[in-house]
Formats: C-alpha cells, sequence, structure tokens
C-alpha cells in the first residue's frame, strides 16, 4: 500500500517537475510546481512525518506559490520569449556537467545503500519540537526568524518610499 | 465468515466517507433554502415558499434548472484552467471535513434480529467515531487543505480570461490569504491549552476544565481566540460583512463571472460545505464539541450527538444572521481589520496564554 502511493507521489513529482521547466507560459509552469510540492508533501507523510508534510502545504503549496501566481497574474505575463538569449549554449553546457553531477551522486547513493527496510525514526511532531527548541538548535532557529523578520521589514521599507 | 481486520476498516471507511459526503450534499442543498427563507423573515418577506410544503422543495428545482442550463465557456478562456477550477474547489472543501470528528463516540449496538449479511457480528459492540481519517495532526491537515483553497478562486478569476474576473479573483485571494494568518494564529492557544494537534483531543481537554461546566469551554477560556477566530473564518468563507469577493455593485460577480450551470452550483456547492466545515470546527474547538457543558446531563451516544448537533445548527443560524444583519465592508477596511487589528490581537493573545500555560501548567 505504502510502495504503491510512494510510486505514485514520486512519478506525480518527477512529472510534475519536467513539466516546469518544459512549458513556455509561465503561468502553467507554476500550475505544475503547485503539484510537484503537493507530491513532495505526500512522500513527507509516508516517511511518517506528518508535521513536515502539513507545513509543506501551507508554507510552499498554500502561501508562497500564491504570491508567485499573484505576481504572475498582475504582470499579465504571456509567454515567454522563443528565441534563446544570449550565452544560451555555455549555460546549456554548464546544465548538462550540473545534471550529469547530480545523476552521478545519486547513482553512488543507490551503490552504497544497504538493501533493506529504512531505520525506523522518530518524526513525530513532539520529537520535532524537542530537537528544534533543544540548546543545540534553538539560537540557530530564533536567529533565522530574525533574519526573516528583517526581510520583511526591509522589503516594505523598499516598496513604500513614505513609510 | 468474518473479513479480516483490514478489509472491516476499509469497509467502516467507506460508509463513513458516504455518509459524510452524502449528509454534507444534503445539508448544502437544505442551507441554501433555509437562507433565503431566513433571510427573507429577518426582511418582512416571504422567500421561496412555492415549491414543496412551505417551499422545502427548492433545491430541487433550482438544482434541476441549474442542470439544464446552458453550460457557456469564453473563447479566450484558458480550457484546461476553466474547467479545473471548480473541480479544485469542490476538492479542497470535501478533504478539509476528512479528519473532522462529527459527534461523539460511540459503541455499535447488538442488534441479532437483522440478518448477518445487514448487520454482521464483528459490527456489535465495536466503538467507533464518525470521523474518517483519525490524523496526528488532525488541525494542521485542515490548515494545509484551507491554504489550498485558495487556488480554486485563482485559477476560475485568472482562466475565464474577463477582468471582472481576474480582478475578482485577486481581491478575493488577497483576502483569503490575509485571513488565514489570522485563522492559523487564533488556532495555537487553542493548541497549546490542549497539547495536541488532534481535534477529539481539544474537544475533551475542555470537559475537565472548570468542574465540567461550560465555563471551561474554549469560547470562555480562550475567547479573544474565538472572536478572531470567528472574524478570520468569516471571511475564509467569503460571508457578509467579508462577502467582497462577490462585489456585485463593483466586479459583477467577482471570481465566478463566467461560470454557469452546473459549473456554477459547484462553486456554491464549495463555498456552502466550507461554512458548514468552519461551523463544525468552531465547535469542536471552542464551543465543547459534543460535551453538555452542565455537569450530570449526559454526554454521550445520542445525546452527545443532539447537542454536537444544536451547536452546528446556531453557528449556521449566526453566519445567516450576520448575513441579514451587517452591510460589506470597504476593500481598504477589510486589509485594515486583518492586518491591523486581528493579527495583532491574535499575537498578543498567543503570548498571554503562552505565559499563563508556562507558569500554571494545562
Amino acid at each position: 500500500m505504502d510502495a504503491i502511493l510512494f510510486y505514485a507521489a514520486a512519478a506525480l513529482a518527477v512529472g510534475s517537475a519536467l513539466v516546469v521547466i518544459g512549458q513556455k507560459n509561465p503561468l502553467h509552469s507554476a500550475f505544475a510546481l503547485i503539484v510537484t510540492l503537493g507530491s513532495l508533501a505526500v512522500i513527507f507523510g509516508l516517511l511518517g512525518s506528518p508535521f513536515i508534510a502539513a507545513l509543506q502545504v501551507i508554507v510552499y503549496a498554500g502561501a508562497i506559490m500564491v504570491l508567485f501566481l499573484f505576481v504572475l497574474m498582475l504582470l499579465n505575463v504571456k509567454r515567454e520569449a522563443d528565441a534563446p538569449g544570449r550565452g544560451a549554449r555555455t549555460l546549456g553546457a554548464v546544465a548538462v556537467v550540473l545534471v550529469a553531477l547530480l545523476f552521478a551522486q545519486a547513482g553512488a547513493v543507490l551503490v552504497r545503500a544497504e538493501p533493506g527496510p529504512a531505520p525506523a525514526f522518530d518524526a513525530s511532531t513532539r520529537r520535532m519540537a524537542e530537537i528544534l527548541f533543544s540548546p543545540q538548535f534553538l539560537y540557530v532557529f530564533e536567529a533565522t526568524s530574525i533574519l526573516i523578520l528583517a526581510a520583511l521589514v526591509g522589503a516594505i521599507a523598499l516598496a513604500k518610499k513614505e513609510l | 465468515m468474518t473479513p479480516s481486520p483490514l478489509v472491516q476498516e476499509l469497509i467502516l471507511a467507506a460508509i463513513k466517507v458516504a455518509l459524510v459526503i452524502g449528509a454534507l450534499q444534503g445539508l448544502f442543498s437544505l442551507m441554501t433554502w433555509i437562507e433565503r427563507r431566513t433571510l427573507a423573515f429577518m426582511q418582512f418577506r416571504l422567500g421561496p415558499n412555492r415549491t414543496g410544503p412551505i417551499g422545502i422543495l427548492q433545491p430541487i428545482a433550482d438544482g434541476i434548472k441549474l442542470f439544464f442550463k446552458e453550460e457557456v465557456m469564453p473563447a479566450a478562456a484558458n480550457k484546461w484552467a476553466f474547467l479545473a477550477a471548480p473541480v479544485v474547489a469542490v476538492t479542497t472543501s470535501f478533504l478539509a471535513v476528512a479528519v473532522l470528528p462529527y459527534g461523539p463516540p460511540f459503541t455499535l449496538p447488538r442488534l441479532e434480529f437483522l440478518p448477518e449479511w445487514l448487520w454482521p457480528s464483528w459490527l456489535w459492540g465495536r466503538s467507533m467515531q464518525l470521523q474518517i481519517a483519525t490524523i496526528d495532526v488532525g488541525l494542521l491537515f485542515i490548515f494545509a487543505i484551507t491554504a489550498l483553497g485558495v487556488y480554486g478562486v485563482v485559477l476560475a478569476g485568472w482562466a475565464a480570461n474577463n477582468k471582472y474576473s481576474l480582478l475578482g479573483g485577486l481581491r478575493s485571494s488577497a483576502q483569503m490569504f490575509s485571513y488565514e494568518l489570522a485563522l492559523g494564529m487564533s488556532f495555537v492557544g487553542v493548541i497549546m491549552l490542549a497539547g495536541s494537534f488532534q481535534i477529539s483531543d481539544i474537544v475533551n481537554s475542555q470537559m475537565s476544565r472548570a468542574g465540567g461546566w461550560f465555563l471551561g469551554w474554549n469560547c470562555f477560556q480562550q475567547l479573544p481566540a474565538f472572536l478572531v477566530y470567528f472574524a478570520a473564518a468569516t471571511a475564509e468563507v467569503a460571508r457578509t460583512p467579508f462577502d467582497l469577493p462577490e462585489g456585485e455593485t463593483e466586479l459583477v460577480a467577482g471570481f465566478h463571472t463566467e461560470y454557469s450551470s452546473m459549473r456554477f452550483a459547484l462553486i456554491q456547492m464549495a463555498e456552502y460545505v466550507n461554512m458548514i466545515t468552519v461551523a463544525v470546527l468552531a465547535t469542536n474547538l471552542f464551543l465543547g464539541g459534543w460535551h453538555s457543558g452542565i455537569p450530570g446531563v449526559p454526554s454521550e451516544g445520542l445525546f452527545g450527538f443532539v447537542f454536537w448537533g444544536g451547536k452546528v445548527a446556531a453557528l449556521l443560524f449566526v453566519f445567516i444572521w450576520l448575513r441579514g444583519t451587517v452591510p460589506r465592508f470597504r476593500y481598504d477596511q477589510l486589509m485594515h481589520f486583518g492586518w491591523k487589528v486581528l493579527i495583532p490581537v491574535a499575537a498578543v493573545w498567543i503570548l498571554i496564554t503562552a505565559t499563563g500555560v508556562a507558569l500554571a501548567g494545562r
């Protein structure tokens, strides 16, 4: 049952990710990206972490992507320019190298991985909170919140010349 | 022959899904009539009273009418997105109801006189609850699905390629997006008091406080959170005074301007189901769920269903009452209220609750 769900979600994630980069219309790409994020949430849920699955949907699919769509709809972007821009060949070559590197890494992981069931780990909400608020991560966590807040204040200050 | 436990669970789950979805669809069509009648009485009119006794068959007449209307699709619309939008709206609204408990846990009776195929013996004495999925993060799941509900509006507004639709879609999604924050923050105090994301745990945590009296319910213990929740939830489901998505005087019909026939009916259904979800959630989180609120008055079994149903019905009535009473907000007032009133109030209340929980324990 889990295996079927996993393969379905994984196929959907990879397929929609391909649509994201293959589409000319940026709005279609954005919708495909939402599907990718949703299927990633399903995989998180299958890994025994419903908390991360819910956060994935709330933060990425629910909040960030709505903002993306908003901007795309407001600017009314119809299509990307068809003609490749300058330096497209160089960029393409770099992309090929990077993709090859990624596949090599994935292959190395697959070769080294020991067959058998994944080790059990506790990814419940309570355990997450204990790790996140332990002295080891607490200050980093809080510093990140302040960083995000600072970015928000900065964005508002830039957007509004007169406060 | 007794089926295996997995098959038993699957059969029960299928029955629960059928029951809940059927009940919601029935309640949706009934609500359209109740709302029109109640509003009419509030405005010294009669409302739809011609179809059937006191007009109760009106939803069926409406349904048949909508079914036979022509489905119009604008020539310049994005076909795929235009068709997907009502589906997304309905799917998200029916997904959110999966983790809500409907009424108290109960034990199935031993009905030995019924034949085995109708009431098999493995059902006897089985304790269960009318809740489709019991998951660890129930409340977060609802919140996640609500966040996805925005897409129905965004897609519908954009796909029709109509400037009123687009403006309406942008406006509605901005509204839902802004009030989602306040909605999420109003849950935090409740979660802290109960120490769990599970909705049935939150219901039960309200019973033990204040000696079992109704003063222990979260609507009294967490009054500011309840008020923020109610305002934010009303805006989230776009009911008056937050029904700007269908500001007829300025935007024709907002994001669903170009929708007709059954597609329009689907969007309507999604909105009503969202309203029912919000009322059920408020009952469970803030109004003590199925608990009677008076020590000595039983809240198990049938009593629990009566109390629970009464609370949900009362909340639904309040939604209709509000529509008959208050005028619509202006758009800047809406944004001002959401960002500068609700969110600060919710944030301060989270601080107060956190301090209380840290000092006194639960």
